[in-house]
């Protein structure tokens, strides 16, 4: 790939998805599109973006875009997150909500991990819960093809063995010839959606617990303040947001406030919900 | 510093194994049968096992069963590492007292994840 093309290739991520590709990555952004040339059916990445020019076909973009977004993910990653949930955000929001239901979105759910182990802990904790609290449980991402592989609830051998206990596997999954199925009663659980999170988030909903690790660190100097502001009118007054390790809000607006003691849990800013 | 026992007939398995967990801070010891084993466990008992399924002389599910009747013997964690990968074997190993189950092939991240899945580092 030559440098033009390179830089087209990160000025459609910044535009369309505030997604930061570094044009230098020539080998990671030509890993990526590879895939894509070939299932378009074009001879090699050059032709591809060579009909991308003459055409400006939206779908051949966003699929171009889709594929430079894909991140890497795993079941219970980081362990942490997974345990304020299970111990504390889920039964603090439990005694709040007296039976209204709670609502939790994995923002960027990639190939299904994250929201299917929330999903898991909300199966195991269920009963325990305050006031028989309903939880409600959303996942979006911007790739169709992630959303279609997450839905499908089918992992590989090495997939389901990295951060996934060999207890919940015995549970929740069944084997699949080579793969490992996860149980309908679990995928159930879940709603989903397509969702661009530097896009106009208002039609959404509202959420009291938004996971979006991973993707802050990801996104362009100008979307990173777009995203929070987006995710923080999208959570409730009492919520929390969870981001990835090393992600840090400090001078990316107001919208937020670290939880204290809790490393990853954010609360939004009171002075962010009078100007929302 | 902790100690893991590796139970693999294959050496270059318990090569592999013991190269990942001395970097996430395990002394090793290597058996290459049940039997073996738990001759080790009644001299000294380590903190951890890694233990294969299918060996001669004496199997990993044969040698966990009788490692939990020895005194000490339900103090080490263990985690099987074998070829066998169906929920029937796996239901088998944690009634018999494994503590978490990889299923080879395994890499460095795998078996990190699973020892501290399991408390062990």
């Amino acid at each position: 790939m030559n440098p033009e093309d390179c830089d087209m290739i990160a000025q459609l991520c910044a535009s369309r998805a505030g997604l930061l590709v570094d044009p230098e990555k020539t080998y990671l952004i030509e890993s990526r599109l590879g895939p894509v040339a070939r299932r378009e059916a074009f001879g090699s990445i050059a032709d591809m973006l060579a009909a991308l020019k003459a055409r400006r076909e939206d779908r051949l973009a966003w699929a171009i875009v889709e594929a430079m977004a894909a991140g890497e993910t795993g079941f219970f990653r980081d362990r942490t997150p997974f345990e304020l949930f299970r111990t504390e955000v889920l039964p603090t929001l439990a005694r709040l909500r007296e039976g209204e239901p709670i609502r939790v979105w994995s923002a960027a759910c990639g190939s299904g991990q994250e929201i299917y182990s929330l999903a898991m802990i909300v199966d195991d904790e269920r009963g325990g819960l305050a006031g028989n609290a309903r939880i409600e449980l959303f996942a979006s991402d911007l790739s169709e093809r992630a959303l279609e592989k997450a839905q499908s609830g089918l992992y590989t051998q090495f997939e389901i063995q990295r951060g996934l206990p060999i207890r919940q596997l015995v549970r929740h999954f069944e084997k699949a010839d080579e793969m490992w199925a996860l149980s309908p009663r679990i995928r159930q659980m879940v709603r989903w959606r397509r969702i661009n999170l530097i896009s106009d988030l208002s039609a959404a909903g509202r959420f009291d617990v938004i996971f979006c690790r991973y993707v802050l660190n990801s996104m362009t100097a100008q979307a990173r303040p777009r995203l929070l502001e987006n995710l923080a009118r999208a959570l409730s007054p009492e919520g929390f947001l969870v981001l990835g390790e090393g992600e840090a809000i400090q001078g990316l607006g107001e919208a937020f406030q670290p939880v204290s003691g809790r490393p990853g849990l954010y609360a939004r800013n009171p002075a962010f919900r009078v100007a929302a | 510093m902790k100690t893991c026992l590796v139970v693999d007939d294959s050496r270059v398995i318990r090569k592999v194994a013991r190269r990942i967990l001395e970097d996430i801070g395990f002394e090793i010891a290597e058996a290459s049968d049940g039997m073996e084993a738990l001759a080790w466990c009644r001299a000294s008992m380590p903190d951890a096992i890694l233990l294969d399924w299918n060996m001669p002389v004496m199997s990993g599910i044969e040698f966990l069963r009788r490692l939990r009747q020895e005194p000490g013997g339900d103090r080490p964690g263990v985690v099987f590492c074998t070829v066998e990968n169906d929920l029937e074997r796996i239901r088998e190993a944690l009634d018999a007292g494994a503590s978490e189950y990889i299923m080879k092939p395994f890499d460095g991240d795998i078996i990190a994840s699973k020892f501290a899945e399991a408390g062990l580092a």
